[in-house]
């Protein structure tokens, strides 16, 4: 019996190397520096990555300004201002659980309601006379859509460095005559740094990797200019290889594309998580 | 919280308030001592902040509200009956490998009902999924035939109730099709594969973290396993269809390369870290007095994990599973990729399916903004996301009122 949770162990494990070798295996003759900085030629059948790149980069940062805020604000709440046994903080929190759960797919559905049909339609109509601008899918709404995925991810990170910072710093704080604000901006906030890149990395890294919410929300599938404006569609590197393993003209063809492809978006996650894996243990040991 | 009870003392001791915050100190009449005006003394920064953070912090109750709102309001249509008349067969963009010739054909021919309703299985043909396509083609033509006269109400222009329940999903077709039966069957299908792989892989795993490996395997073994969680979904989709496909087919030698089996699977391995992770804490908490008293009546390390940690951990692993099953449930780019996406009912894990999921993924991006097979798409949406939501607070409610009770209560 003990041998069948051994074995389970070793099961997982295995699946995980195999696959990590398969992908690098299948990859590393591909990737090269001109694979990604150069745009897909002859109908995506070769080049490089170069336009994924940017338009993951260009949306996660766009998407880190709109949650990192949000989800540290929501964390100071949570920890400073609601008292713990009270009924809105429970809401609060249970709110939070539950926008984990919530499956990627319907975060593009919201996206596609809320944000392109409501919002942009409103803006649309308001300011430019029914032409459409902003009621289609674009990169912001598709890194507003992904911030809302990845709120989760920085309020729970932030919140748990925030309840690291000892008690005894903001008792000192406050006993000298500071206010609550003021221990907070000068106290709390400063000892909470390393949780808040923390929980913007683990953020950057979840919303690098999704698909599903931007797959109507503002994903091309090819684009001869990269995006640069906010109502600019874009390329991304999840749903790159989406598209080049399920529709693209010759799939055997690109088969090396889309495994380097994979490969540089798994080191992408694998390098931003195990940073934050690291900041995160040096946060535990300095308590 | 406390804070403000320590420091409003402190200010009444000494007299004179805490001069900060230049903007704040400007009003002359403010300085007047008594308790009474100290009471109201609002600085306004201090007001301002927590007011602000109050407010930011109901934002994501605002957006659970809000998704459900938005994602239910564009199924309105369809009850109230003004969902607009599909005039023209939206165009399929999404087929382009080899076998794309044929694909093309069978969506022309689309006849409803018929003997050829092809549509559900040759729509989305994805990489690999090419000799099937006879195959599915009959399979559906039989489901078609035998749930034509049913359907009949529900074919129309108007989705019915009795339309949804229909047993076929034509929504591309001269006379389009909403039956929600081959989803819902194609979902559950993944979810009890993914589910059986998943489950015990994971409670077995975690067993063995929490009670037999020492603490520096342990320290391995978390990590590894969690390294699984950080593959993001696309990934695991694609290992699945280039690779596990392949691998699977000429293990088992049946016909479809891409079907229930391949998704299933390649979803346990996004359902497997989710469910580890929670059995593993649920288990450490486990008191270790339980452990001790055990292992003291002269049973053996096996007997205390299985008869002991196991049982006692037993609310929480409950609710374990059902988070993992709400990640397989609400998993779109997996099953996009792997299932081979035919719309069928049968109950054989070798023939392709659809998910609920997947067939949002699918289809949301060529339909017409507005119009039913949007709506429907909507509707689906919105069964989705209630029962994520269902599961997730069962899961928690549950794991509050038995687990905490179990395990802290009565220690």
């Amino acid at each position: 019996m003990m041998g069948a949770t051994g074995l389970s162990v070793v099961i997982i494990i295995a699946v995980i190397v195999i696959m990590l070798v398969v992908i690098i295996i299948g990859g590393k003759d591909t990737i090269s520096w001109k694979f990604l900085t150069t745009f897909p030629q002859d109908g995506m059948t070769k080049g490089g990555i170069f336009p994924a790149l940017y338009g993951t980069a260009l949306m996660v940062i766009i998407m880190s300004v709109a949650a990192v805020p949000f989800g540290a604000i929501t964390a100071l709440y949570l920890t400073e201002y609601a008292k713990e046994s009270s009924w809105i903080a429970k809401t609060v929190q249970f709110a939070v659980r539950t926008l984990s759960m919530v499956p990627s797919i319907i975060f593009g559905l919201f996206g596609l309601g809320f944000f392109i049909k409501f919002v942009g339609g409103g803006i649309d109509k308001i300011f430019s006379g029914g032409q459409l601008i902003w009621a289609q899918p674009n990169i912001l709404w598709a890194s507003l859509t992904m911030a809302l995925l990845t709120l989760p991810v920085v309020i729970v990170s932030v919140e748990e460095s925030i309840r690291a910072v000892p008690r005894d710093l903001r008792d000192a704080s406050l006993a000298l005559g500071a206010t609550k604000w003021q221990t907070i901006r000068k106290v709390v906030i400063p000892g909470a740094r390393s949780g808040i890149l923390t929980g913007t990395i683990l953020a950057v890294s979840r919303g690098a990797g999704e698909v599903a919410p931007i797959l109507f929300t503002g994903a091309a599938y090819y684009l001869a200019t990269l995006p640069h404006s906010l109502s600019d569609q874009f390329m991304s590197l999840g749903y790159h290889i989406y598209i080049m393993s399920t529709q693209s003209v010759n799939v055997d063809q690109t088969l090396p594309i889309q495994f380097a492809t994979t490969m540089v978006l798994l080191l992408l996650t694998f390098t931003l998580n195990f940073v934050a894996v690291l900041l995160r243990s040096r946060l535990r040991r300095a308590q | 919280m406390d804070t403000e009870e320590t420091t409003r003392p402190l200010e009444e001791n000494s007299g004179q308030p805490v001069k900060e915050e230049v903007g704040s100190v400007q009003q002359p009449g403010r300085f007047v001592f008594s308790n009474e005006s100290l009471k109201k003394q609002m600085r306004p920064s201090e007001f301002f902040a927590e007011k602000v953070i109050t407010g930011v912090a109901f934002l994501s109750i605002a957006i659970i509200i809000l998704i459900f709102l938005f994602v239910f309001r564009e199924t309105l249509p369809i009850f109230s009956g003004k969902a607009v008349t599909k005039t023209e067969i939206t165009p399929i963009k999404q087929e382009t490998n080899g076998s794309s010739g044929q694909s093309r054909n069978d969506n022309k021919q689309e006849v409803y009902g018929g003997s050829e309703p092809a549509a559900p299985a040759t729509k989305q043909e994805v990489y690999g999924a090419t000799a099937d396509t006879t195959k599915d083609t009959v399979v559906s033509g039989e489901a078609g035939i035998s749930s034509y006269k049913e359907d009949e109400s529900g074919a129309g222009n108007k989705v019915t109730l009795k339309g949804l329940a229909g047993k076929v999903w034509m929504p591309v077709s001269d006379r389009p099709r909403y039956g929600l039966l081959p989803l819902i069957v194609g979902t559950l299908k993944i979810t009890i594969i993914a589910i059986l792989f998943a489950a015990p892989l994971a409670i077995l795993a975690a067993l063995f973290s929490a009670a037999f490996a020492p603490r520096w395997m342990r320290e391995i073994i978390k990590p590894a396993i969690e390294i699984l969680a950080g593959f993001p979904s696309v990934v695991i989709g694609f290992f699945a269809l280039i690779i596990m496909a392949t691998f699977f087919q000429h293990l088992f030698g049946y016909e479809t390369r891409l079907n229930a089996f391949v998704g299933g699977v390649a979803m346990a391995l996004a359902a497997i870290p989710i469910i580890f992770t929670v059995t593993e804490d649920v288990m450490t908490a486990v008191p270790s007095t339980y452990k001790e008293a055990s292992l003291a009546l002269g049973a053996s390390k096996w007997q205390t994990a299985f008869f002991v940690t196991l049982p006692a951990a037993a609310p929480g692993i409950f609710a374990a599973v059902l988070l993992g099953i709400g990640r397989i449930f609400g998993e779109t780019m997996i099953v996009l990729m792997a299932t081979g996406n035919a719309a069928l009912i049968s109950l054989s894990p070798f023939d392709s399916v659809r998910t609920l999921s997947a067939t949002i993924g699918a289809e949301m991006a060529e339909v017409v903004f507005g119009d039913t097979h949007y709506s429907v798409l909507f509707l689906i949406g919105t069964l989705l996301f209630v029962f994520t939501f269902a599961l997730n607070a069962t899961a928690e409610f549950y794991v509050k009122g038995r687990l905490m009770t179990r395990l802290q209560g009565k220690t």
